[in-house]
């Protein structure tokens, strides 16, 4: 056991830290990404600055996508993980804005890096780094959320073009984007998982038309897609004809490793502390309430074990051999259900105010903790719902059967 | 930067778990429970030791291996797995930890080296500190202990004793005082030993080197918390384990029980819950020796996180396993037994999240 990143990496995190210093109080406007507010909104910000100039000045340091080559607008640095985690950490300590990341980067690019030509890197990589181009997922369709792969999204190569016809649906994002990477059924008498494939769509292809998907925080975060015979060329596919199932998996399981971040989890259970210490009921603290106290100290247990978690999987990536198979696939699972306990604690912890909303008096935080208590009920069904992370746990991770097949499914 | 047990940490466990593989049957453990057996804990004890565990934290000045918390906590968590019917959290943790730490040079000298050895075997007396209720409180005025200690830890063949008071004064008595009471206490766990020590105006032997005891007492009890937590780790881990085993040979319906998604989910939602608490645990431990802000907290925390978590999958194993779950044939229960003592020993979950609140100013 050994906690330390050793001392050659103390210049950089100096680097860093002289680097935050100069760009305290900074505040990053035009985000297409409600990112955590952080700044003091009573605090006149010392720098104002658009997210594309940020994302710029982010990018020309090194302080992100950092390990994309130069002649794609990366930083062209070392694969560095351990430099990763300093930087989060300094820029968290600092309450500086890390780079935009969102499905074109945190996806879409470490799909093109592996799985693209180098067409397709020199087009889309660059674009997506500097937020010229946003992109979004086209994935889940009204018939197949959790049977993803049975997608019926149709496209037929017909000369040298695509011909798309369909629908998509939980699309986040899509009425700001520019790009969408989509699966799409183009072998349809292939087997389910064979007969998929990645395709890069222009948004503004005639055809497309998108609809907001209002949900249950009322809140319009994601859209429908409707496909009515888009037509874009035949090389906008990644990897070959059939072989998108295996592409886009290569993203899914990132998507799901990032749900499960200690370190926003922390800043959030900081947070509701506060709150708690905050409402008074009756003349008394709700964080004094034995009971309260006591859901409270829970969600703390468990935020040591996600934080502690957190350790050992980064350990797993710095040093071989070791074995975090099933310790990687719980964390979707787990990250999802704890936040969502941690939100419905702070809700109760308000009791009646709990359930103010959309600009109502005596409304505290905005609203946010009602949103975030419906907005993380969202994120335990995206992504892969508990009961479908359940299976692949069981399944992958314990080595129990598969459930028998239906016929003629 | 490395987070885990090293190579040689989990090739000491691989030892220990394959020894107890070997003796500690759920046969053997049946036949001890009869009295048809009645040799298996002079076994687990030779065996164990030959292997290291009762000189693990001792000082290597004093024939110790001088091995670090973690190292200490990653055997017990192999003790939980094999619910082994061996006294290692009080005998041959807490017990040279506060020797170690409140022993003059001369104490040291007398006990430590015994202990290496597994010669000198201590049952240890917190409930002054930790667990005080009507039934017990012990008085020490005049040079004599008066009054009873329950939930005496390792009494098991114990040489001595070792009492902690409510000035957090710790004494050592011999096990053989005339004016010494052992009260044998029965609890759901039958491979682990507790009683009831009464006092008759003992006189003691007092560790004494100026240190702050309260701090060390607190700081051994922690120890013991992590070292609780790591048992019932190991113990959860093997309940997790015979239940993924018995859902691959069950069949029910025509199937394997574990093709079923309800019993599936229920093995899924255990591993997603046990598996975090390898780090939780492993930080505390390392924060015991390095991090001694956070040791207190993390001892308070990784214990009630344990104990629920340990519970939960108690309860789900058993059920896994249906009927058979709940025989005595089938011997699942000595590890819910272990589960379910190790949650209550040095504060109950709920007892510690009081406590670790109220170290943090809330």
């Amino acid at each position: 056991m050994n906690l330390d990143f050793g001392n050659e990496y103390e210049d950089f995190r100096n680097e860093v830290k002289a680097f935050c210093e100069e760009f305290n109080g900074i505040h990053v406007t035009g985000s297409l990404y409600n990112y955590e507010s952080v700044i003091d909104p009573n605090e006149k910000p010392k720098i104002e600055m658009n997210v594309k100039e940020w994302q710029k000045v982010l990018i020309d340091k090194g302080y992100h996508v950092r390990h994309i080559p130069k002649e794609y607008g990366g930083f062209g640095g070392e694969l560095d993980i351990v430099k990763n985690v300093i930087i989060t950490e300094e820029f968290s300590k600092s309450k500086i804005p890390t780079g935009v990341g969102g499905q074109g980067i945190d996806f879409l690019v470490p799909t093109l890096m592996e799985m693209g030509t180098e067409e397709q890197r020199q087009k889309y990589i660059r674009p997506a780094l500097y937020l010229d181009d946003i992109w979004c997922q086209g994935y889940s369709e009204p018939n197949a959320g959790s049977d993803l792969a049975s997608l019926q999204t149709k496209g037929e190569l017909v000369g040298d073009e695509w011909i798309i016809n369909g629908q998509k649906i939980w699309t986040s994002t899509a009425k700001y984007a520019q790009m969408m990477f989509c699966l799409v059924r183009t072998e349809p008498n292939a087997p389910k998982h064979q007969g998929i494939s990645y395709l890069l769509i222009p948004m503004d292809t005639p055809g497309i038309e998108v609809r907001p998907l209002v949900d249950m925080t009322l809140d319009a975060g994601f859209n429908e897609v409707f496909f009515t015979d888009v037509r874009i060329p035949a090389e906008n596919i990644v990897g070959k004809r059939g072989q998108g199932w295996l592409v886009a998996n290569k993203t899914l399981v990132h998507e799901r490793g990032s749900l499960g971040d200690p370190n926003k989890m922390i800043r959030r259970y900081d947070k509701l502390v506060n709150l708690m210490k905050s409402e008074i009921l009756d003349g008394v603290r709700i964080i004094d309430k034995p009971v309260y106290r006591d859901r409270l100290m829970k969600i703390q247990g468990k935020i040591l074990a996600l934080k502690s978690h957190g350790l050992r999987l980064l350990s797993g990536r710095l040093n071989k051999g070791q074995d975090l198979n099933l310790a990687t696939m719980i964390v979707k699972l787990y990250g999802t259900e704890m936040r969502y306990e941690l939100e419905s604690l702070a809700i109760d912890a308000m009791g009646e105010i709990g359930t103010l909303y959309e600009n109502s008096p005596h409304l505290r935080d905005n609203g946010g903790w009602q949103y975030a208590y419906m907005y993380y009920l969202g994120l335990i069904i995206g992504g892969g719902t508990s009961q479908i992370q359940k299976n692949i746990i069981s399944e992958r991770g314990l080595g129990l059967p598969k459930e028998p097949k239906i016929q003629g499914v | 930067m490395y987070f885990g047990l090293s190579e040689e940490q989990q090739f000491f466990q691989e030892s220990i778990n394959k020894f107890l593989e070997d003796n500690v049957t759920v046969d053997a453990l049946k036949a001890y429970r009869t009295g048809e057996n009645k040799v298996l804990t002079k076994t687990v004890y030779n065996g164990l030791n030959e292997l290291g565990l009762s000189s693990l934290i001792v000082p290597e000045a004093f024939g110790g291996l001088g091995l670090d918390s973690l190292f200490a906590i990653s055997v017990s968590e192999s003790l939980g797995k094999g619910v082994a019917p061996y006294p290692f959290i009080g005998s041959f943790l807490i017990a040279p930890f506060l020797i170690d730490q409140l022993g003059n040079e001369s104490q040291k000298e007398k006990y430590l080296p015994g202990i290496a050895t597994g010669e000198n075997r201590f049952g240890v007396a917190l409930s002054e500190i930790t667990g005080r209720r009507i039934d017990s409180s012990i008085e020490y005025s005049k040079q004599r202990l008066n009054g009873s200690s329950l939930f005496v830890m390792d009494d098991i063949e114990c040489t001595h004793y070792l009492i902690v008071d409510s000035d957090a004064g710790v004494h050592i008595i011999d096990a053989s005082n005339v004016n010494l009471e052992r009260v044998h206490l029965n609890t759901v766990d039958v491979t682990s030993f507790v009683s009831e020590l009464i006092f008759n105006g003992i006189e003691t032997e007092v560790l004494n080197n100026d240190s702050d005891n309260i701090e060390i007492v607190n700081q051994a009890i922690d120890l013991g918390r992590i070292a609780l937590a790591a048992n019932t780790l190991g113990a959860a881990q093997c309940m997790l384990d015979q239940s993924i085993e018995y859902a691959k040979e069950r069949k029910q319906f025509g199937r394997q029980i574990g093709s079923f998604q309800a019993v599936k989910h229920m093995c899924a939602q255990m591993a997603s819950d046990l598996e975090p608490c390898y780090s939780l645990v492993w930080y505390a431990a390392h924060a015991m020796d390095h991090i001694p802000g956070e040791s207190h907290l993390m001892a308070c925390q990784a214990k009630a996180h344990l104990s629920e978590v340990g519970a939960s999958i108690a309860k789900t194993a058993t059920e896994v396993h249906g009927g058979m779950g709940f025989t005595d044939d089938l011997g699942l229960h000595y590890w819910f037994k272990r589960i379910g003592l190790n949650r209550q020993l040095l504060g109950s979950p709920d007892l510690l999240r009081e406590e670790a609140a109220k170290a943090q100013g809330i």
